[in-house]
């Protein structure tokens, strides 16, 4: 009889080749507990994270802590349902109104998780004839929501306005919408989007332009709305999709759009129907961790600078990092086995970073995955270079230091 | 319309033999994935090349049917003969 896991021999034979190689199993880390946003005890040990999303530090924000235990004393610790049945509180309609409102925005809704946010979206908004146009560097969250979806679904290359121009082109005379899909900030590179070029093609060619915040909110532009903030483009983007599980370190996801059908989409949006809602605790700390971000533009100065610094240390010891100076920073290796060894290392010596291993990464080479936080202090940073920079030397990923 | 299946597939294997990593001794009922290693991304990515030369743009959901290289150019064939 066949064995209902055998589709999984392939996963045990690369795991336990990763455990044999480095000693650990890189996905099954545990932070014992929080010491601060910047350090955690992982085995027993006060250990530098570089590697948690937590873009602005907000997940140890005293206000939104407050917030939170005040939310869970006078609403209970859940909504038991759905948001379009008994899973809607005051809470939940007052955040969608502040995130709407900070985008500046018609309407915003509110997802149980980001993940949630970009399955449900672009789930609905294409339907049968139309047609997904995706960055082919896509989270998964995209492509899982491009598979809930029966539109037909393309991809044109990483960051190519010119061959997003080109597949688009190819649909002259085709019924249906075109809904192209981007992220601001890619989560496994760092990498930036042209934006303001896929915007010009998008005008040239009537599509509908949707924008994956999730990295790139509370990061880029002035007021910390992303990238369609910072290149002045965002009366061309329909929807912003997001997520307060980075930048402002709880969890849930969100839609911002002006187009009054938002309303519909709710009552179409299977991810958006059949889950529970977000618990009030959890509103009620995002709510005061946006606040928090509002009064606080300096955590993005704080944050950029600090992101200037990794990447300039990275650069300074010969390591291939990304080109682009974001808070997600990667460190590309040419050999897995290379980047077992460093990333075992780097927890030896009290670093915590991503391990990210092909097909999960770009161009089949493994990824040392990096996030900056505003909160991280500049002897941090320079620890970890110097941490890194041994333990490159250790798994022979620099050559031995003149 | 000039391509056929048998056209478009020796082009996808003289693409396919411009990598090293291909086994040379290729022919048209290869599986992409089982016979050539490619892992899920290569194979997009690989079709995207494919695309280029061909001008034609393979939706992901028809990539779920294809096993082998001739799956691959009958796709591409039907597709351009569609458009």
């Amino acid at each position: 009889m066949t064995s209902l896991f055998s589709k999984f021999d392939g996963t045990a034979g690369a795991l336990g080749s990763l455990v044999e190689a480095g000693g650990r199993n890189p996905f099954s880390v545990v932070i014992e507990k929080p010491v601060s946003s910047t350090v955690g005890i992982i085995e027993g040990r006060e250990t530098l994270l570089f590697g948690t999303n937590n873009y602005l530090g907000l997940s140890q924000s005293p206000r939104a802590i407050k917030a939170a235990q005040d939310a869970a004393a006078a609403c209970g610790v859940g909504t038991t349902g759905s948001r379009i049945a008994n899973g809607t509180q005051s809470l939940h309609r007052q955040l969608e109104r502040r995130i709407a409102d900070y985008f500046g925005r018609r309407d915003a809704m509110v997802f149980s998780t980001g993940y949630q946010a970009n399955l449900g979206m672009i789930s609905t908004l294409a339907g049968k004839d139309d047609y997904l146009i995706l960055d082919a560097d896509s989270h998964a969250s995209i492509y899982d929501g491009s598979r809930l979806s029966p539109a037909q679904v393309i991809r044109f290359r990483h960051n190519d306005a010119d061959d997003l121009y080109k597949r688009l082109k190819r649909l002259d005379g085709t019924p249906g919408a075109k809904l192209i899909v981007v992220e601001g900030i890619y989560s496994m590179t760092g990498n930036v989007p042209p934006i303001a070029e896929m915007v010009a093609v998008k005008r040239e060619t009537g599509a509908y332009l949707l924008v994956d915040e999730a990295h790139s909110f509370g990061v880029m532009g002035e007021r910390g709305l992303g990238i369609a903030e910072q290149a002045g483009v965002e009366a061309d983007v329909d929807f912003i999709v997001g997520t307060f599980s980075k930048s402002l370190g709880t969890v849930g996801g969100y839609c911002v759009s002006d187009h009054p059908e938002l309303e519909l989409v709710r009552l179409n949006c299977r991810p958006y129907m059949f889950t529970a809602s977000l618990p009030p605790e959890v509103i009620a700390a995002t709510m005061a961790a946006l606040e928090d971000m509002a009064e606080h533009p300096e955590l993005r100065t704080q944050l950029k600078d600090n992101a200037a610094r990794l990447h300039a240390g990275f650069h300074g010891l010969g390591l291939n990092a990304s080109k682009q100076v974001s808070p997600v920073i990667a460190v590309t290796l040419e050999e897995i086995g290379q980047a077992i060894m460093m990333w075992n290392r780097l927890l030896d010596l009290g670093v915590y970073v991503n391990l990210s291993l092909p097909p999960a990464t770009p161009d089949s080479r493994p990824l040392l995955r990096c996030s900056v936080m505003a909160t991280h202090t500049a002897e941090q940073i320079d620890k970890a270079i110097a941490i890194f920079k041994q333990a490159a030397l250790d798994a022979k990923a620099l050559p031995e230091a003149a | 319309m000039s391509e056929t299946v048998e056209s478009v597939s020796a082009l996808i294997i003289q693409k396919l033999l411009a990598n090293p990593k291909v086994p040379r001794d290729i022919d048209g009922n290869c599986k992409i994935m089982d016979d050539l290693a490619f892992d899920s991304l290569a194979v997009m990515n690989f079709v995207m090349e494919v695309e280029d030369d061909m001008d034609v743009s393979v939706p992901l959901d028809k990539l779920a049917d294809i096993r082998t290289i001739n799956d691959l150019a009958a796709c591409v064939v039907d597709l351009k003969n569609k458009g």
